[in-house]
């Protein structure tokens, strides 16, 4: 035990004199969580809408008065050409263009045709810009007809978001950078740490000694578990507080289960570190291997649902797949548990699976 | 103390070790000479646990080196060749961290580390980094003494250290032996053959000859002699050419020379003389280790 604190304490040397890498694993989830919530967000936020009209109606401008209304939209003007209108898309001063065609008539007050004109260019967001505008003229022709005395249409889909009704995107990012930041933190620096004792050969005196070579290694953990407890702690309230993201479920098993994804992230950097010899190949291994498919497959940024069947089965098999998840659950849902068992043993399963393999790989000579 | 027969290493195709046996009796310096890449890493590898033979047999302290490696781990001291302590710790918390490592403290053998360690503890709160070449041996070798081992595996440890402080290491491991300490040192500098109790010379995997390195010198055999002249390469070709010259190679300053039958030096300097070498001396010498290395090699 003694021996294992003073290893404990080294471990801890090496980390906080080197203040660099530190303020890298503490402000790295603060700069992601910031970035993330606000910069990078998709939210809908102040699309510049141009109209083009032949005519500028009564109806015309009421529409142009809802678009001034919302944050999400800003109105740029009327235009009445449809050069006028290509040229201000291609010079980026508006982000679509809703085009009225034809003369407007008492049953077709914006003419016979709307169309919706989009930058294609960045598909997503026009997608989500697609859907505000449309449903927009939608409301818009509904109070109108509503004010005129005819009764709405007797069917009508109406739309109710769960869990996040704003459709922020920082619900759907937070989860992703707590299953990243912890790869990252616990995977990459753990099998870095270990690797450098390989390369500087300092490991060699250290197998050269009573101590077991497996209290080396939970040693060499112990920092970047607390570390990414700490980036845990950080996450979570940030969210709470900064990017008011309800933590709906219970924080307990938010906990539990953020704990059972770190310690397999740890396996994963032992695991890592058993197959690599040199610093540079472990960070690349974490790099590619881990980090590559976690953000792009485990459905962090891009929705599992859109990719091809291939894509998803290799997602099934990344556990920040089913952390992501879990954590979606638990966070923005904020079920039950029992709506997340399938997620904890997958979690515990592959725990169990790595650190077996990681152990059994685990070497106690130099070769 | 140390037992090592017939032991075979390989890397791939390459032999690193050829069926290698010597032991080593308790409380003597024992060094391990010869050329880079002779095969001395890979068996104190080998002897302290970190890596398995391919065939062959070894022990350490009464402990197979396979079976008990647990065993050897506890009770040998080992440095390695390069300087692998710990550089963004200081000198005391490295001492400290090996100390415990070793599931003991500075104190209990501070009696075996005294003398050593006083010379570093001036620096004692500088980051190991930051020490000169010296120094940081000092601090190794304090580090792999921390836990009075028996036996003490020293590889290459005067490699790149200004020869002052190669004379006061030897002077060190001298009184580590008073000590009862049994040391395995390997080092590539012949003139420190001397300073062992007994020698193995070591070559692309062959041990060519154990003994004391007195009794190795004197089974040296022939006498040898040591011609100088201004024009040094000249005269080592000029006597290689000669055809009663059995060996001639550069040795420091002179070459050393050796007879095929009955040595005829006047007639050789005579010769030599009528070739042009106005200057040539010639003087009989003493054998040294690197004599025997050479003789030993070129057989």
């Amino acid at each position: 035990m003694k021996q294992f604190l003073a290893f404990v304490k080294k471990e801890f040397f090496h980390i906080l004199r080197d203040p660099r890498t530190m303020l890298i694993l503490l402000a790295m989830p603060v700069v992601q969580i910031l970035l993330f919530g606000f910069a990078l967000s998709t939210d809908v936020q102040n699309v510049r809408v141009a109209i083009l009209t032949p005519k500028t109606t009564v109806d015309v401008n009421r529409i142009a008065f809802c678009l001034g209304q919302t944050s999400h939209f800003d109105f740029w003007g009327y235009l009445h050409t449809e050069t006028d209108a290509d040229s201000l898309l291609r010079n980026g001063l508006a982000d679509a263009v809703l085009a009225f065609n034809g003369a407007p008539t008492p049953q077709h007050p914006f003419g016979k045709e709307v169309c919706i004109i989009l930058n294609g260019a960045d598909p997503n967001t026009a997608s989500m810009q697609n859907t505000y505008i449309a449903q927009m003229i939608q409301n818009t022709l509904l109070r109108m007809q509503e004010e005129k005395g005819e009764s709405r249409p007797k069917v009508q889909a109406g739309i109710r978001l769960l869990y996040n009704p704003q459709m922020k995107s920082s619900y759907n990012f937070v989860p992703g950078i707590m299953g990243m930041i912890m790869i990252l933190i616990c995977a990459m620096m753990t099998s870095v740490a270990i690797v450098r004792e390989k390369e500087t050969g300092t490991m060699e005196i250290l197998l050269v000694s009573p101590m077991k070579p497996l209290v080396i290694m939970v040693a060499k953990m112990v920092p970047y578990f607390l570390l990414a407890c700490v980036n845990l702690a950080t996450i979570l309230l940030l969210a709470r507080y900064v990017l008011d993201i309800p933590i709906a479920g219970s924080l307990f098993w938010i906990i539990a289960i953020s704990l059972i994804y770190i310690l397999l992230a740890l396996a994963f950097g032992l695991l890592i570190s058993t197959l690599v010899e040199t610093q540079v190949a472990a960070m690349l291994i974490s790099a590619i291997v881990l980090m590559m498919p976690i953000i792009l497959l485990s459905g962090m940024i891009f929705p599992r649902e859109s990719m091809p069947s291939i894509l998803q089965y290799v997602s099934n098999i990344i556990p920040t797949t089913w952390y992501i998840s879990a954590m979606r659950k638990l966070m923005i849902q904020g079920v039950d548990i029992s709506a997340v068992i399938k997620e904890l043993c997958i979690l515990s399963g592959t725990l169990a699976t790595i650190l077996f393999a990681a152990v059994h790989k685990f070497k106690i000579r130099l070769e | 103390m140390i037992r090592v027969s017939e032991i075979w290493k390989s890397y791939g195709k390459t032999d690193a070790l050829r069926g290698i046996s010597f032991s080593v009796n308790r409380g003597e310096i024992f060094g391990l000479i010869g050329p880079d890449g002779a095969g001395k890493t890979t068996l104190f590898h080998i002897l302290t646990t970190l890596m398995l033979a391919d065939r062959g047999h070894a022990e350490v302290a009464g402990h197979d080196v396979v079976e008990d490696f647990r065993e050897i781990r506890r009770c040998v001291g080992y440095m390695p060749g390069r300087f692998s302590l710990y550089q963004d710790l200081t000198v005391r918390e490295n001492l400290e961290l090996f100390a415990s490592v070793f599931g003991t403290d500075v104190q209990s053998n501070y009696g075996l580390i005294e003398e050593i360690y006083r010379q570093i503890e001036p620096f004692n709160n500088r980051l190991a980094a930051k020490l000169s070449g010296g120094m940081k041996q000092k601090l190794a070798l304090c580090c792999a003494l921390i836990h009075a081992p028996e036996v003490l595996f020293l590889d290459e440890p005067t490699t790149g250290v200004d020869p002052t402080s190669r004379k006061e290491f030897w002077q060190m491991l001298r009184r580590l032996k008073e000590k009862g300490i049994t040391i395995l040192v390997s080092t590539p500098y012949m003139d420190e053959a001397t300073l062992c109790d007994r020698i193995a010379l070591i070559q692309k995997g062959n041990i060519l000859q154990t003994d004391t390195p007195a009794q190795m010198v004197r089974s040296f055999g022939h006498p040898l002699f040591a011609i100088s002249s201004v024009r040094r390469y000249d005269l080592l070709l000029a006597a290689r050419e000669y055809p009663e010259i059995l060996r001639c190679y550069s040795f420091g300053e002179t070459h050393h020379l050796l007879f095929r039958g009955t040595p005829c030096p006047d007639i050789f300097k005579q010769a030599m003389r009528m070739s042009g070498f106005d200057d040539i001396e010639i003087s009989p010498v003493d054998p040294t280790i690197e004599d025997c290395f050479i003789q030993l090699t070129s057989l």
